[in-house]
């Protein structure tokens, strides 16, 4: 077989087209929309939004994860309850309390570090567990700390100095700022040179690593930017809901929560996981007191989707129409004669 | 004398992981799968020999004869309708698949028997506490003793099964090289489905042990998906004489580590897999493959 | 009598199509000579016979029934038995276990662990090694005696001598020289001409997927054969 290209073909690559310029400005229009927020809206919107935006850093850090870095964790748990509690310790010290939060997530981000060097030699599989058993542990040794009480846990009392309605909008504006970073370093990322390289690891890491792609390099970056996001996360739920305990932020239905969002939304896709993020606030809000029932259809649909629409809902909508809303990669476009397979 | 006691229990203790373990590694070794359902599979085998047990009144040793022809039934199916196709589409997807199928299975053992702890001691009488006394003051329990020894023959049956039956043959072979198996003659798709059944069966025993030595509720899965998972990185994966060994490193990593602080438990066993995988990584042993990857070689 | 009946055969890989409407039989008792470069598509056929390549058209015919939509393992007992290239050994089990493993799944018939090994005498003390141990001859010997286990009315050997010494590719040969006086049906694909033409009845010339040239080996010439090898006929058909 062979495939000609004609003198008179050219290639030209492409990054922007006219309906990606157009969604980037409609999504900065939303953010600064979203900003009014508190003045807008009512306070249980209000609150309902600050969850979303956790959810949406939640299941894009996991779609960083697995779907540009090919590591599916079971244990990003580790770093939701790390980030809380290393922000409980730091006001117990005496750092002012929102400072503190970021600084959480900041310190278990660190944390990360001398766990990436020994998880990030695991593949696949083993990765996912090893990951889980780490949060295990982090589990065990933050209820061995006498400030947590063991299980029975503690609150962040040091957020009791602002009135419930400064607290709402505060949390609200750090969750949106939180989100807006995140997804910006994450499009900054996948932009960049790094962008090509992790999905080349994800596609294939051997065949990565013998055409030069820095492996460990690209994978470390994932999980470092994955560990504060999702520690970020922790810290903004705990101002939210102001009580720590140890069973809640280290439970795996975390992980749970992040792979149905992003498996529904679109694994490896850009938009995808703010959709999946959407999609299970939505089911959260409709079917959360359902219980047990509500899990269920959460595990099956996660399986559903990895059997039968592995794309999930964004990436089979973008397969099927050509689509991409915001320009993460590149576009080869054919100028002059169209000219294919010679047969 | 109480380090004694405590390394002997340590060591039975292992065998029940030994147990717990080995299906976990064999489906991989064959299919290349981590099934992260396999201990809420192995809290259903426990639960199906509880109902029975319970219902009938039949003694849950009996309850085996057809809870595990179940259990084999359900690996049977669950490969041929689930992991065959989540197999096809990568490397990723079966984790996937079966952590849903783990959410799926918790839950709805949870609305069908509820939140309690439920054990099957009650049911085997005096034989979950029976005890003999090696010398004076030295005590293994009868019921742990029992645990051991099957783990332990069903190991070298497994092992005997694989080398020496045309059908242990043909799984080893599709193991290697599925494509080449399917060219002398070897149904590979019937072969994972037989893979599957013995691998989830030999869960669903071990959840039945686990029913018998303690306590267990709808979402005692997990936990015992990480011990299985631990012992096979400890034991090194791909042979069952490892398996038994790190069942046993990990059993008395655990009980030395409960006489040191009640936490000790989990935390020793954590900590003593980590420090395994550091070594492994250490001494370069996981090569460029790595680790459960590494040791099946598999062409490409 | 006709044993194997290809007709209008297309194989593709993705978008590559690798064998573009080949048709050919094969009879009983004969040796079937396929020759042709690298990528012309013999080995994509040579699995699509045995069952382990789905075609995307074509019928395949063995022995009077209609074997197209059969998967390999089941084809393999209607007696169609395929040595692949690069030999694909079960590498971490025995070569006995290796014989064994074929022998449990295929029809019943002449050949047993006992006749392949006094085929293949070199194997017999090597019997427990490991496949992945032995040398490159023995490897073969192994591949060839595994599809031998299953009794086929039709072997096909895929480079039988890739990778080999000289002298291991003579050791092979003459067990192969047993096998066709024998009356085996074979198919052989060979990158050596002069081989191909000295152990077979026919030969069949591949290029780009399709066969372009069939004959008797006695009536074929080393020099026809070559320049079909290399599309050298089309090539001054197009000049002319």
């Amino acid at each position: 077989m062979k495939s000609e290209v004609s003198s008179e073909t050219r290639f030209i690559v492409e990054r922007w087209t006219p309906l990606s310029a157009a969604t980037s400005i409609v999504a900065a229009a939303l953010l600064v929309m979203l900003a009014f927020g508190p003045l807008l809206f009512g306070a249980n919107i209000v609150d309902n939004l600050t969850n979303l935006f956790i959810y949406v850093i939640l299941s894009v850090m996991w779609n960083a994860l697995a779907g540009y870095g090919g590591l599916v964790s079971v244990g990003q748990q580790t770093f939701f309850g790390l980030g809380a509690y290393f922000a409980i310790q730091l006001s117990y010290y005496g750092v002012a309390v929102y400072p503190a939060l970021l600084l959480g997530a900041a310190v278990a981000a660190l944390v990360s570090l001398p766990i990436s060097a020994l998880m990030l030699r695991l593949r696949a599989g083993e990765f996912a567990i090893g990951m889980w058993v780490v949060a295990e542990l982090a589990h065990l040794l933050v209820a061995l700390d006498p400030l947590i009480n063991g299980e029975t846990g503690v609150s962040l009392l040091a957020l009791n100095a602002f009135s419930p309605n400064t607290r709402r909008d505060d949390n609200y504006w750090l969750a949106l700022a939180s989100m807006a970073v995140l997804l910006a370093i994450v499009f900054a990322l996948l932009r960049g040179r790094l962008g090509a390289s992790v999905q080349a690891i994800r596609d294939d890491e051997d065949a990565a690593t013998s055409v030069g792609v820095k492996v460990m390099r690209g994978k470390w970056i994932i999980f470092f930017l994955a560990a504060f996001g999702c520690a970020l996360a922790g810290t903004l739920w705990l101002a939210t809901s102001i009580t720590f305990q140890p069973n809640t932020y280290f439970g795996v239905q975390w992980a749970a929560y992040m792979i149905f969002m992003v498996l529904v939304g679109g694994l490896g896709t850009f938009e995808g996981p703010i959709i999946g993020a959407v999609i299970f606030f939505l089911i959260e809000f409709f079917f959360g007191q359902t219980g047990v029932w509500y899990l269920i259809g959460l595990g099956a649909a996660a399986t559903l989707f990895a059997l039968f629409l592995p794309r999930g809902l964004w990436g089979t909508i973008e397969d099927k129409f050509g689509l991409r809303l915001l320009p993460v990669g590149y576009r080869l476009r054919m100028l002059g004669p169209q000219r294919a397979n010679t047969d | 004398m109480i380090w004694i006691t405590q390394l002997l229990n340590g060591v039975l203790l292992g065998g029940y992981y030994a147990l717990l373990a080995c299906g976990l590694s064999f489906m991989f070794g064959v299919m290349r799968i981590i099934n992260l359902a396999h201990g809420d599979l192995a809290i259903l085998g426990a639960c199906v020999v509880f109902f029975v047990a319970d219902a009938t009144g039949i003694s849950p040793f009996v309850a085996l004869v057809v809870a595990l022809p179940l259990m084999a039934l359900i690996g049977f199916g669950l490969q041929r309708w689930m992991l065959e196709r989540s197999l096809r589409a990568g490397l990723l997807v079966p984790l996937l698949t079966t952590f849903g199928l783990a959410i799926i299975i918790e839950n709805g053992l949870f609305e069908y028997f509820g939140a309690d702890s439920r054990s099957l001691a009650p049911y085997i009488g005096d034989f979950a506490f029976d005890s003999w006394a090696i010398t004076g003051n030295i005590y293994i329990g009868s019921l742990a003793l029992l645990i051991f020894v099957v783990a332990v023959v069903l190991l070298i049956g497994l092992k005997l099964f694989l080398t020496h039956t045309s059908l242990g043959r043909a799984i080893r072979a599709t193991a290697e090289d599925s494509d080449t198996a399917e060219l002398v003659g070897i149904n590979a798709r019937y072969v994972y489905a037989v893979a599957a059944a013995i691998a989830v069966a030999s869960a669903g025993l071990a959840g039945v042990f686990l029913a018998m030595r303690e306590t267990f509720s709808p979402y005692s899965g997990p936990t015992q998906l990480i011990f299985a998972f631990e012992a096979v990185v400890i034991g090194g994966v791909g042979s069952l004489s490892g398996t038994l060994v790190g069942g046993i490193v990990l059993g008395v990593a655990q009980t030395f580590g409960a006489q040191i602080n009640p936490q000790g438990f989990l935390i020793a066993g954590h900590v003593v897999f980590l420090i395994v995988l550091a070594g492994r990584l250490a001494v370069g042993a996981i090569r460029t493959r790595g680790g459960m990857y590494g040791l099946f070689a598999r062409r490409p | 009598m006709t044993l194997l009946a290809v007709e209008q055969l297309e194989a593709r890989h993705g978008l590559l199509q690798a064998v573009r409407g080949v048709s050919f039989t094969v009879d009983a008792g004969e040796t079937f000579a396929l020759v042709g470069a690298n990528g012309a598509g013999k080995t994509t056929l040579l699995r699509t016979i045995a069952g382990a390549h789905r075609p995307a058209a074509g019928r395949i015919s063995f022995d009077g029934v209609d074997v197209t939509a059969v998967p390999a393992y089941a084809r393999l007992r209607t007696g169609i038995a395929l040595v692949p290239e690069g030999r694909r050994l079960f590498a971490g089990m025995t070569v006995k276990e290796n014989l064994l493993v074929a022998g449990a799944y295929g029809r019943r018939g002449h050949w047993t662990l006992e006749t392949v090994l006094d085929a293949f005498p070199l194997l017999q003390r090597r019997l427990n090694s490991r496949a992945g141990n032995l040398s490159g001859g023995e490897q073969q010997a192994t591949a060839i005696g595994r599809a031998l286990m299953t009794n086929p009315k039709l072997l096909l050997l895929d480079e039988v001598s890739l990778g080999l010494a000289p002298i291991a590719v003579e050791a092979v040969y003459r067990s192969l020289e047993a096998l066709i006086k024998a009356k085996a049906t074979i198919i052989v694909v060979e990158q050596d001409i002069g081989r191909a033409l000295g152990v077979s009845t026919r030969v069949a010339c591949m290029l780009e997927g399709r066969i372009i040239l069939t004959g008797s080996a006695r009536d074929m010439t080393r020099e026809q054969v070559t320049e079909a090898y290399f599309g050298l006929q089309r090539a001054r058909r197009a000049t002319s």
